[in-house]
């Protein structure tokens, strides 16, 4: 049950042009953003062999890329997760849902698949831009594995967030302004707070993703992502719950 | 439809809430196998409220609901596997073709993957939409759409069909085809329907129930209700009409009208019919009877009649 509306979700949103036009126009960037790391890191190179423990291509280029992608993902995200329960709500098509032999665990967590392996779609086509380089010099495959893992678990927590937002309201602008807000919000508290404020760097997904943009795997920063992800699916969950009851 | 028919869907004492304000109180309904049943309101008596209670959109305040032996809250998932369920505005994802949302209603209501092919050709065959199949559900008119409400409804052939207002806003060929089809679909499964429309009920229902204020205040068969406080009667035609009184005279007559020349209207007690001793006496003595016509009282005037009486 799950698969089937991860699915449908997944295979609606190519029938929009404008998914299309999305992924078009974030290809374009990254390339962008690679290739002009790429150039400042080819200009530079030459210094840098002269010094002891030079970064490598992987640090001076993908890792900065990944960076930026952590952000551009962040203003995306909210405009895929607002369609998820809100639209379904305002064109009244929840009813089939709520009518149908699946539970509401089903349905969040289904629509939470389908737009993962969307987003997962994007971020693998980062990792194949970056392995290009793989052509011309020695890549760190573990730093690689890391960044990916966390921009995985970035988008996982965004989705999160984002579902939530969307199952509070019928208006899908609304879900979206809201959860852009949330996300600014949070990235805020991260890039405001004092380097010695660790609660409320603490609370913000990116603070967490700084680690494995880094190449560490901590495994505080893992059970965060998880907490965040599994605490607004519960939400979601319950909301919807609420829905059957309150509405 | 056979009083031993096995019941298919009983709700119990339902009541619900919004906010403070109670809008169903104590709804009890039954529904047996092969019936189609017209729950018959106003704008705004609960009709809709109640048919999405049935299917499991929304909760019940307090009451009970069995769809085939299955408890609506403790086994939701079996129960709803059960029904079939067109709200008042279809649920339809406008971006996905119609044979793409009609496989994901099926996956999504279990039909096994074998058999779901088989079902998508029999559903648009029953429903119209042979060569609607790679259509977007966007670009198709408001009848169309609505023939796809019913497909998704009715897809994984549920025992129980519920459907909120099924011919409002399609045109009258389209509603003929639809009453057929829910005509037809009311032999194999059970079928409740709200409507608003009373020529619906006349044509399609088996029996109603008449929901006013959030009660259900009348239930019977749908041919029981024309007779609502009315006097059983006909009018009968007879070319060669004999005198008034031998008319008063035939046993069980209780009245007899002469409305014009030839036509004469006559009233009798519920439960004697004297027409069949009247053709006989026709025959008899060649009064030459044209046609006989029971009396009916139009479905409006009773609607009318029961939910003012409620009032008082």
């Amino acid at each position: 049950m799950i698969l089937t509306i991860a699915h449908k979700e997944f295979r609606s949103l190519f029938v929009i042009p404008s998914t299309w036009l999305i992924l078009g126009a974030l290809q374009f960037i990254f390339a962008w953003f690679f290739l002009a790391r790429l150039d400042a890191f080819l200009q530079v190179q030459s210094q840098l062999a002269q010094l002891a423990n030079a970064p490598g291509a992987t640090l001076a280029v993908a890792a900065p890329l990944f960076g930026t992608i952590a952000l551009i993902l962040m203003m995306l995200i909210p405009i895929f997760t607002m369609r998820l329960i809100a639209e379904e709500r305002r064109n009244q098509t929840l009813t089939l849902l709520m009518s149908a032999p699946v539970s509401d665990y089903h349905i969040v967590v289904g629509k939470f698949i389908g737009l993962m392996l969307f987003l997962l779609l994007i971020i693998a086509s980062c990792m194949l831009m970056v392995l290009t380089l793989a052509a011309g010099t020695q890549l760190d495959a573990g730093l690689l594995l890391t960044n990916a893992l966390g921009l995985v678990l970035l988008a996982a927590s965004y989705v999160a967030l984002g579902l939530y937002i969307s199952s509070l309201t019928a208006q899908p602008v609304v879900a979206a302004i809201g959860a852009l807000a949330i996300f600014f919000g949070l990235w805020l508290v991260e890039v405001s707070a004092v380097d010695n404020d660790n609660t409320w760097r603490a609370l913000a997904p990116t603070s967490h993703f700084q680690s494995f943009n880094i190449g560490l795997l901590n495994s505080t920063d893992l059970m965060f992502f998880l907490l965040f992800c599994t605490a607004f699916l519960l939400l979601t969950i319950r909301r919807l719950h609420n829905n059957r009851i309150y509405s | 439809m056979s009083v031993t028919a096995p019941i298919t869907l009983s709700a119990r004492n339902l009541i619900r809430r919004f906010g403070q304000r109670e809008v169903i109180h104590g709804v009890s309904l039954e529904l047996r196998h092969g019936e189609v049943l017209g729950l018959l309101g106003h704008n705004g008596a609960g009709k809709s409220t109640t048919l999405q209670m049935l299917t499991g959109a929304l909760l019940p305040h307090s009451g009970q609901i069995e769809i085939c032996g299955f408890d609506l809250t403790r086994q939701p998932q079996n129960a709803k596997a059960q029904t079939g369920f067109l709200p008042e505005t279809p649920p339809l994802y406008r971006e996905m073709s119609v044979n793409d949302f009609l496989i994901f209603a099926a996956k999504l209501h279990r039909v096994p993957r074998a058999q779901i092919a088989d079902a998508l050709t029999e559903t648009k065959r029953r429903c119209g939409l042979q060569d609607s199949g790679k259509k977007i559900i966007g670009t198709l008119s408001k009848g169309y759409q609505q023939r796809v409400g019913i497909a998704q409804a009715i897809i994984h052939q549920p025992e129980v069909i519920i459907l909120d207002e099924p011919t409002v806003g399609l045109d009258p060929s389209q509603i003929r085809d639809i009453r057929t089809l829910i005509r037809e679909l009311g032999n194999m499964h059970s079928v409740i329907l709200s409507t608003h429309l009373l020529g619906e009920v006349e044509s399609i229902c088996d029996r109603v129930e008449i929901m006013h204020h959030g009660r259900l205040i009348y239930g019977d068969s749908s041919t029981k209700m024309q007779q609502y406080g009315s006097q059983p009667g006909f009018i009968v035609t007879l070319l060669a009409p004999p005198a008034l009184s031998v008319l008063q005279a035939i046993a069980e007559v209780q009245q007899v009208d002469q409305l014009s020349a030839t036509q004469f209207r006559i009233l009798h007690a519920a439960n004697t019919n004297p027409s069949a001793a009247l053709l006989a006496l026709a025959a008899q003595h060649g009064w030459q009877a044209e046609q006989l016509v029971p009396l009916r009282t139009r479905l409006e005037d009773v609607f009318m009649q029961i939910t003012q009486d409620e009032k008082l």
